[in-house]
């Protein structure tokens, strides 16, 4: 559904972001795109949307060339921004105006998701929280039901409820026709939603793979000592003993730790991309 | 529903709905819930919800009316004791086991507070 081939761009000269990068994503998942502050998830997303344009290579969507911004392919994908701006008008104006522009958009569902989110329908978007119209807009995205919907740090500015709601509602809006991708930094909000995993770091992917695979290959468990384990890939260690990533060697069906992983890839990549070679 | 953090997520889901066919609140011959409502419910992922029923029509307890949803197996219960008995001896009976042996406590000893903890919560 997203091919990206040896996509190649950079803000500055002579400072690439991205080097000969590749990354294909098909329908019915939820990616989670994680990474450093700086590595370039937001500029990532952007490219698909058709927002930035590859210095080289490719970026193809369903299809359509992003950079191209042709009507079918605008109509078909849909991104929540990290920052963004809402014009003036109620929440009833703003639909009256946008989702024209969305041929599958679902007014009965818009309704649910603001309802799920306790919105209040007549108030200006204007004299909304940072939240709350975080909230408008995500349930907008949902309700526009394109292929392709991309968030960046959705669960940013939700408050505690809100990120139960948001889950419910991701899970709600999940199809085998839909490509779901969000960027955040707070995995744990997302975890048990996110059903593969994308790593950006130092100009390329580094991982990708979906989390069956991660759990086939390696295990995830917290040991009070170390010497207790041989084959010790990565650990994290606190108070409550240490939480450690092995190769699953028996049939283990143990629970993904997606902070655990991160870490583990960005400093000890080499072992752990053999493993999934 | 709260997750621990050790086990993975599909298996914690196949236990909860084995617990609700244990606990008579969803019954044999009975539609579970879709899918999607499952996931819904429980903020997961529904590819992670149709692997745990994959896992419990591979086990037999639930079975599959096409188009139509998953329905539990007529031998459910039985099926499911099979399993977790097999489970629970292997897995949660030598730390038990262990406790009573420190203990010094005689497995006669306990049958007056088994007795009460059933009273207690299942009458």
């Amino acid at each position: 559904m997203i091919n990206i081939q040896s996509l190649t761009f950079s803000y500055r000269k002579n400072k690439p972001l991205f080097e000969n990068l590749q990354l294909s994503l098909e329908a019915g998942h939820i990616y989670g795109l994680l990474g450093k502050n700086g590595a370039g998830k937001s500029t990532l997303l952007k490219q698909i949307a058709g927002l930035l344009f590859p210095d080289q290579g490719t970026c193809e969507v369903m299809g359509y060339t992003a950079a191209k911004r042709q009507p079918a392919f605008l109509r078909e994908l849909f991104l929540v921004p990290e920052e963004f701006y809402l014009p003036k008008v109620s929440v009833k104006k703003y639909v009256n105006l946008y989702a024209p522009f969305y041929p599958n958009f679902d007014e009965a569902a818009f309704s649910r998701y603001l309802k799920e989110f306790e919105i209040p329908r007549e108030q200006k978007l204007t004299e909304m929280s940072y939240g709350q119209k975080k909230k408008v807009l995500i349930s907008f995205a949902l309700a526009t039901n394109t292929k392709v919907l991309i968030m960046d740090e959705p669960t940013n500015g939700l408050d505690i409820p809100s990120k139960s709601q948001f889950r419910k509602v991701i899970a709600a809006a999940v199809s085998e026709e839909k490509c779901i991708i969000i960027s955040t930094h707070q995995v744990r909000d997302l975890d048990n939603l996110i059903d593969s995993i994308v790593i950006i770091d130092g100009h390329k992917i580094i991982f990708r793979e979906d989390v069956q695979t991660v759990t086939d290959k390696l295990s995830f468990k917290t040991v009070s000592r170390m010497e207790e384990v041989t084959g010790v890939l990565f650990a994290d260690s606190s108070l409550r003993g240490h939480t450690i990533i092995t190769r699953n060697a028996g049939n283990e069906q143990s629970k993904i730790d997606m902070e655990l992983l991160f870490n583990a890839v960005l400093t000890n990549h080499k072992p752990i991309q053999e493993i999934f070679n | 529903m709260e997750f621990k953090e050790t086990q993975a997520i599909y298996v914690q889901i196949a236990d909860y709905i084995c617990e609700q066919i244990l606990l008579h609140k969803w019954q044999p011959d009975e539609r579970i819930p879709s899918v999607r409502e499952l996931a819904v419910s429980l903020e997961v992922n529904p590819n992670t919800v149709m692997r745990t029923c994959e896992l419990l029509q591979q086990q037999e307890i639930i079975f599959n009316k096409r188009g139509i949803g998953y329905f539990i197996s007529p031998d459910a219960v039985k099926k499911i004791r099979q399993f977790k008995k097999e489970a629970f001896i292997s897995t949660e009976l030598p730390s038990f086991f262990r406790s009573l042996y420190l203990l010094d406590l005689g497995l006669d000893e306990l049958k007056p507070h088994y007795e009460k903890f059933k009273k207690s919560n299942f009458n």
